[in-house]
């Protein structure tokens, strides 16, 4: 199951058992509430495939048949999904349904815990990112990614943004370096506020700024993509709207996936939604259908806040 | 495909990165990072090397260390004794017709054996080579004959097939230990003693046994004849003294601290008061031991109670550190449940929550122990380091403790006091490798998460 | 006595118990009356017992002393001290009666006498005072007697008694040295001893020297005593450091496992082993490296002991290191991988960097280790004190000069044995004042990531 473009109406599980399938899919919407709690179990023991579009046209990254092991335990299940150029694509989901671990392959954090495992095709521009001639430090530097803690280091703010380019050498002098300093801060929309103390502890900032201050760092890098692992859970209101449209204006020059648990937030930010449940992926689609219009029970189920 | 382990590949990556089959993009970050990623992950393996560097070299210390004293130490647990036909006449011994046990004690045994060896090598005539001739046998060994002869006087008068221990010198060369190479002149065992043992090979009166004398025997000036139960039997009581001080003191202030103390100043000082005493140099307690202990209270030096004391007062703070991290660790629920149930504070702390945390306590108390054990400095300083021969009986004889007699014998020039020092170290390292596992059994054994 | 004044009390309460009436009832548990009796009846009897101990020597030298010939009375405390001694060895037995004068021997006589009294009298007075407490007990057994609250009052006095041991002992450990200390700056200006450049207390033995010798000058010892940490140092950072690393960012699990236990071994190794390590293979090595490259070395070079005492820090180092680098929350580091840094530039970059609080807290922690590092320098290093940084020469250190101050036979308050309490005040200042400004930096290391 390579691909799954064809519309989602005439495609209700083809390959579970039909016992099973009988009781789930986009026509068992209007089924009474009594029963429903007990039905999610079932559900899920008969997920198949993906619901919607996972392909698109001209990907920046794309996975295939993506299973993750943590040890004996598999937290993903055959996922496919294209992340575009220039769009933001959210993924939400329960609380462990894998988003975040999809989200960490696909720059390779997850080669720093020893248990981890992942097989199935992930790959950037056409190239298997976890190839055996790929370097996940290059690969690092072209797919940034943005943490659900602010984590600045314990260095000043100008420390914080230079630390990328220093590593990877991206400037040749000074001013150079300056200058990427300046206009990362610029993008990220923080600069006003720093400009008159560069060299304060970035841990002095507030929980919105040093978000932002962590998002100016990633893009002081350059990259192609952007993955934001709840990048507003620990702020409040205010910083969490500044991010958003940080992230709206980013949107235009880089490819960003971004998980949340805020379905106002996907609403708000993302052009496309993926749907996670317990490790599989059970619905993909324009983020406007998603939410007005899911097409999987389950779904429509989180959506309307009846679980998760 | 399946890339099982992701660390690996990582620092494969290093080799290829030029050959990266990412491919150019539309970024030059691509390009730019590529241009340096070689010295890059050049400079993590060496990094990663130096690490390695590091924590080998300490291991092969350890290892050094250890190879070094067992390859000196192991002989020591071997005793060569020479056989000899001994005629226990009552003239060489200058005895009398009939006598008493004092008299016996006192008889000239060291007579007896020197005419058994010349009697065993009749061509020796010469004083220099008599004298050398003498040495083959140990000075002990009129001890060994001595108590024989009290044991049983109707001996007297007759002769006797008995082992004698060897001398330090023929002892090392029998245990391989004298390089014949070397000139005679440099060597300390001669030619001509090495003829006279060699004959005795041949006549199999040259034996090895187990050393049965290091552990039955206190100090001696005599290295064959040295043993190690005096200090044994003085750390023992030491380690006593210490335990019985320092647990139930230990453990009293922990819970004091840790349940019961209001948070204020006094606590704090206390708390910051503990961690340093832990941090003292312990030499400094034992000038606390000499100038409070000997000097104010007059107590005997070189008693292991006065030790006791100085070790007990050094090793309250670990016990009280770990004490207190094992009554921490049990859950504040278990207090509460039973303090619903009317208990009163003491009664929910003896009851429930010491209980719970006594293997915690205990595996603190035996790592205490182990370094009262293996501690030297203080024990110095109030006087433990006199020559003591007698195995102490109470904790106010006189005593010398087993890393004390270490810092002695190594002081020692006769060559065969390395092989006992290095002896004493095996043995306190065992006692102390023994204590060190049975905390490690107790933690994993009673080991909960909460 | 005291099991039967617990289980009189308590049957007491029991008997109690069984007639008592809703109006009427019994407060506590018939155990807390026992227990409440047994606390009237030990303490008074503990209390008088502890008194007599304390107070029997005294007299009874007092005593002997009044029935002296003035002659003996009149002598020097010294020598007085000596006869005292003898008497009181003649009146146990150690030396037989024939070997002393009959003035000692009437006086041994009286002695032994006056002990043998003293030992009854103590018996009867203790039985006595016990027996008065507990009647006391017994008559508090009431139906309103709060036995229980009592009881347990007690018991917080005693952990309370228990937890203020740690200060007590601080302040027992400043006041003996400060006390000893002020004697000799009494008779050596603390300037002479904190600024002259020249040690060796041997010659002032005659007390007309004193002072005016000027040979008391500290500056060479602490010079050795820094240049022997330093090297010592100078190993144990980069090895343990550096092993540290290696452990928390680079080692599997299993090699953890493995390898940690291994370093804590060096760590449990009783410092006199290291001693004789140094002494009897280090050194030699050294210097016959050195004379195989042409230079002079000490047999008893700063560089031996400095080495020796790095490998025995290096585990200090890197578990206080280890601790640290753990400590640093994995977002940092995830912050540093995701901008595409290899694990060594984030190790250098941002995780060091971040744990430096800590690791150097611990680096202070290791360098008042070394300076209060006693057996190690004792056995290795030398006792002259030479002005040097030269590595290859023998230097002394603080330890080592009141090591060899105090296991002497000296007169307790002559300027050689103070000197070595004033060495040892400085010894005591100096890592405290290092221990103190360690255990803050890493406490607050601690509390910033918690």
């Amino acid at each position: 199951m390579t691909s799954n473009n064809s519309d989602a109406s005439t495609n209700t599980d083809t390959s579970s058992a039909s016992s099973v399938t009988s009781s789930l899919g986009p026509l068992d919407l209007e089924k009474g509430q009594g029963t429903k709690e007990q039905s999610i179990e079932e559900i899920v023991a008969s997920l198949g495939d993906t619901v919607g579009k996972t392909r698109v046209d001209n990907p920046k990254m794309s996975a295939t048949g993506v299973d993750v092991f943590y040890a004996d335990k598999q937290a993903i299940f055959g996922v496919d999904l294209d992340i575009a150029n220039n769009e933001v694509i959210s993924m939400i989901g329960p609380s462990g349904c894998g988003k975040s671990t999809l989200l960490r392959c696909l720059n390779r954090m997850n080669d720093t815990i020893p248990i981890c495992k992942v097989t199935g095709e992930l790959t950037l521009d056409g190239e298997d990112i976890y190839g055996r001639d790929t370097d996940p430090v290059l690969l690092r530097a072209r797919v940034g990614m943005v943490f659900q803690k602010p984590n600045p280091f314990p260095k000043s703010i100008y420390e914080n943004v230079a630390y990328g380019p220093r590593l990877h050498g991206l400037s040749r002098n000074k001013s150079e370096l300056d200058d990427i300093v300046i206009t990362s801060l610029r993008k990220a929309g923080i600069f006003e506020e720093v400009k008159d103390r560069l060299d304060a502890p970035g841990t002095g900032l507030s929980g919105g700024q040093q978000q932002r201050l962590c998002i100016a760092r990633t893009i002081a890098c350059s990259p192609e993509v952007i993955l934001m692992d709840e990048p507003c859970s620990a702020l409040d209101p205010i910083a969490t709207a500044k991010i958003e449209e940080l992230i709206n204006e980013l949107s235009e020059n880089y490819a960003i996936a971004i998980v949340t648990h805020s379905m106002q937030q996907a609403a708000r930010v993302s052009q496309r939604t993926a749907y996670f449940h317990l490790g599989k992926l059970v619905e993909v689609g324009h983020t406007a259908d998603i939410f007005t219009n899911p097409r999987h029970e389950l779904t429509e189920k989180y959506i309307t806040g009846r679980f998760g | 495909m399946n890339h099982t382990d992701p660390t690996d590949s990582e620092t494969s990556d290093a080799d290829r990165s030029s050959t990266d089959t990412l491919g150019m993009t539309r970024s030059d970050t691509t390009a730019k990072v590529k241009a340096s990623i070689k010295k890059r992950y050049a400079r993590e393996r060496r990094f990663r090397l130096y690490g390695l560097i590091a924590i080998l070299s300490s291991l092969s210390f350890l290892a050094i260390l250890v190879f070094t004293i067992t390859k000196n130490g192991l002989p020591a647990f071997k005793q060569t004794f020479i056989q000899l036909d001994v005629t226990l006449d009552a003239k060489t011994l200058g005895l009398g017709d009939e006598p008493d046990q004092a008299q016996l004690l006192k008889a000239n045994y060291n007579g007896t054996i020197k005419k058994a060896l010349l009697a065993q090598f009749p061509d020796v005539k010469k004083r220099k080579d008599k004298k050398a001739l003498y040495k083959l046998i140990s000075k002990g060994g009129q001890y060994d004959l001595q108590r024989q002869v009290m044991e049983s006087p109707d001996l007297i008068g007759q002769s006797k097939t008995v082992w004698l221990p060897a001398g330090d010198d023929a002892s090392g060369y029998l245990k391989g230990m004298v390089d014949v190479t070397i000139p005679e002149k440099k060597r300390r065992f001669k030619d001509n003693q090495i003829e006279w043992i060699e004959s005795l090979k041949q006549d199999n009166r040259v034996a090895e046994r187990f050393n049965w004398t290091f552990f039955e025997r206190g100090d001696s000036r005599e290295p064959e004849m040295a043993g190690i139960k005096g200090a044994l039997f003085g750390s023992i009581l030491t380690l006593m003294v210490t335990l019985i001080l320092s647990f139930p003191i230990a453990v009293a202030s922990a819970i004091y601290l840790e349940e019961f103390a209001p948070r204020n100043k006094w606590t704090d000082i206390i708390e910051v008061n503990i961690n340093n005493l832990a941090a003292v140099p312990s030499i400094v307690f034992g000038l606390l031991g000499l100038a409070v202990f000997i000097n104010f209270f007059q107590l005997p030096r070189s008693a292991p109670v006065v030790g006791g004391l100085v070790l007990s007062l050094m090793t309250l703070p670990t016990i009280i550190i770990s004490s207190r991290a094992a009554l921490k660790s049990v859950p504040p629920s278990i207090r509460d449940a039973a303090l619903g149930l009317g208990a009163s504070n003491l009664q929910v702390v003896f009851h429930h929550v010491l209980p719970l945390a006594l293997p915690g306590i205990l595996t603190g108390t035996i790592i205490g122990m182990a370094q009262a054990l293996g501690e030297t400095a203080p024990l110095l300083m109030i006087g433990m380091v006199a020559f003591i021969v007698d195995v102490p009986a109470t904790i106010t004889d006189p005593a010398t403790v087993l890393p004390v007699q270490i810092f002695q014998w190594a002081d020692l020039p006769e060559k065969g006091f390395v092989e006992k020092t290095s002896a004493a170290i095996m043995v306190l390292l065992a006692f102390l490798v023994a204590m060190n596992t049975f905390a490690v059994i107790l933690r994993r054994k009673f080991e909960r998460k909460w | 006595m005291f099991v039967a004044a617990y289980w009189i009390g308590r049957s007491k309460a029991t008997g109690m118990r069984n007639l008592a009436t809703k109006a009427q009832p019994l407060h506590s548990l018939p155990r807390y009356y026992g227990y409440q009796m047994l606390i009237w009846c030990a303490v008074p009897a503990i209390t008088v017992f502890a008194l007599w101990m304390g107070l029997e020597s005294t007299v009874l030298t007092k005593l002997v002393k009044l029935s002296l010939p003035d002659e003996i009375r009149n002598l020097p405390g010294g020598e007085f001290n000596l006869i005292i001694n003898d008497i009181k060895n003649i009146a146990v037995g150690n030396i037989s009666q024939s070997q002393s004068d009959p003035i000692r021997t009437t006086a041994a006589a009286d002695y032994s006498i006056n002990l043998g009294f003293s030992k009854w009298a103590r018996a009867v007075v203790v039985l006595v005072a016990g027996l008065l407490g507990a009647y006391f007990g017994y008559k508090r057994i009431t139906y309103s007697a709060r036995a229980r609250i009592f009881v347990e009052k007690v018991i917080m006095i005693f952990l309370i008694t228990c937890s203020c041991l740690a200060i007590l002992t601080t302040v027992g450990i400043v006041l003996s040295v400060l006390f000893e200390s002020l004697r000799f700056f009494d008779k050596v200006p603390f300037s002479d001893f904190a600024f002259g450049l020249h040690w060796s207390p041997q010659t002032s033995i005659r007390a007309d020297q004193v002072g005016s010798s000027g040979s008391f000058g500290a500056v060479p010892i602490f010079a050795g005593t820094l240049l022997i940490s330093a090297i010592a140092m100078l190993v144990a950072v980069p090895f343990g450091l550096m092993s540290a690393i290696y452990l928390a960012e680079y080692a599997t699990p299993r090699v953890r496992a493995w390898v940690k236990p291994l370093l804590e071994i060096l760590a449990g190794i009783p410092t006199v082993v290291y001693g004789f390590f140094a002494a009897l293979t280090v050194a030699p090595m050294i210097r016959g490296f050195g004379e195989s490259i042409g230079l002079s070395v000490a047999s008893e070079s700063a560089l031996a002991a400095g080495l020796v005492m790095g490998i025995m820090i290096i585990p200090f180092v890197s578990s206080l290191s280890d601790d640290v680098i753990t400590a640093v929350p994995q977002s940092m580091r995830d912050g540093s991988l995701g901008l595409g840094a290899t694990k060594s530039e984030t190790i250098r970059k941002v995780v060091i960097p971040a744990a430096l609080p800590g690791v150097v807290g611990g680096i202070l922690l290791a360098v008042s280790r070394a300076i209060g590092e006693t057996m190690i320098v004792v056995m290795a290093a030398g006792l002259a004190a030479n002005l040097t940084i030269n590595p290859l020469e023998a230097v002394t250190t603080v330890t080592v000069q009141i090591v060899t101050l105090l296991t002497g036979d000296q007169a307790f308050d002559s300027p050689k044995t103070l000197a070595a309490f004033a060495l040892g005040l400085m010894l005591f200042v100096t890592t405290l004042i290092l221990n103190v400004i360690a255990l803050r930096t890493v406490r607050k290391y601690r509390e910033q990531y918690e």
